[in-house]
């Protein structure tokens, strides 16, 4: 069982908030910013990357079940983001790398 | 029993968009109600929820949930919907450059809601209120 947490040790996220939800169960990756889109086919469990940082994506998030967020190429997230997602304790991430790059060091963790 | 919760939603105010969808969906949870019945629930009041924030002059989302089946039905104050048929189709949507910039505006909400639910029944017309009602049977 894959959890959030060997994922941020694994791909050297930053936790920016919702730490109380590291333990979640990861069950595959998702990525996409148009959100109804997201809503229509994401899956429990789901690591969801998005560039989207404003605070409907936590709802998002939540309402598709994703085990956390995952935001690339160190985007600057809105402060009200972060309130929610440590509210709602969903894990809100963050990385240097783009979304391509993360789905491809994520699918060799998968892998093991 | 029946459960009956009534939400108000209102109009541009993004900061609480989602949270009656939320809500609804911790209730269900509470109540028992199976996994993928919770999911289909959630999505479609989501995007009615969210459709009500950006389209519309505000408005409510109730919800009922029998032994039989759960229904969520969304009213809201206008402008309504000039061409329903069209606003069905996958990727019709006349949502503003700035909530699109937000992921917004990809035209998937109604036909989401559609695929969602066992019942699904729209009515509006421009000027008017825009009824949508959503049945999940248990
Ligand atoms: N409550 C409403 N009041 C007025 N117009 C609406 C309402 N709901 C939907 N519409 C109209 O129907 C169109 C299609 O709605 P739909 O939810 O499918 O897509 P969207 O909201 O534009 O984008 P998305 O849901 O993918 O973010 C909208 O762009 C809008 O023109
Ligand atoms: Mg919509």
């Amino acid at each position: 069982m894959l959890q959030v947490k060997s994922v941020v040790e694994k791909l050297q996220l930053e936790i920016i908030a919702g730490a109380g939800g590291l333990e979640t169960e990861v069950n595959g990756m998702y990525i996409g910013d148009l959100l109804s889109w997201v809503m229509a086919n994401i899956d429990k469990g789901n690591c969801w990357v998005t560039i989207q940082t404003h605070v409907n994506v936590i709802a998002v998030a939540l309402l598709g079940e994703a085990s956390c967020v995952i935001i690339p190429e160190n985007a600057e997230i809105d402060e009200n983001t972060i309130e929610k997602a440590n509210a709602e304790n969903i894990p809100l991430l963050r990385s240097s790398l783009s979304a391509y790059e993360i789905a491809l060091m994520f699918s060799k963790l998968e892998g093991n | 029993m029946n459960i009956k919760l009534s939400y108000d939603i209102a109009k541009s105010d993004f900061s609480k968009a989602g949270e009656a969808s939320s809500n609804i969906k911790k209730v269900l949870r509470q109540l028992g109600i199976p996994a993928d019945i919770i999911k289909r629930i959630a999505v479609s009041t989501y995007e009615a929820e969210m459709n009500i924030v950006i389209h519309s002059d505000g408005g409510r989302i109730d919800l009922l949930v029998t032994p039989e089946k759960i229904q969520v039905k969304a009213v809201d104050k206008g402008p309504g919907i000039k061409d329903v048929e069209l606003a069905m189709k996958e990727g019709f949507s006349t949502a503003p450059n700035e909530v699109r910039e937000m992921g917004f505006g990809a035209g998937m909400g109604l036909p989401n809601m559609k695929r969602c639910a066992d019942e699904f029944h729209i009515s509006s017309s421009l000027g008017n209120p825009t009824e949508i009602t959503i049945i999940v049977n248990i």
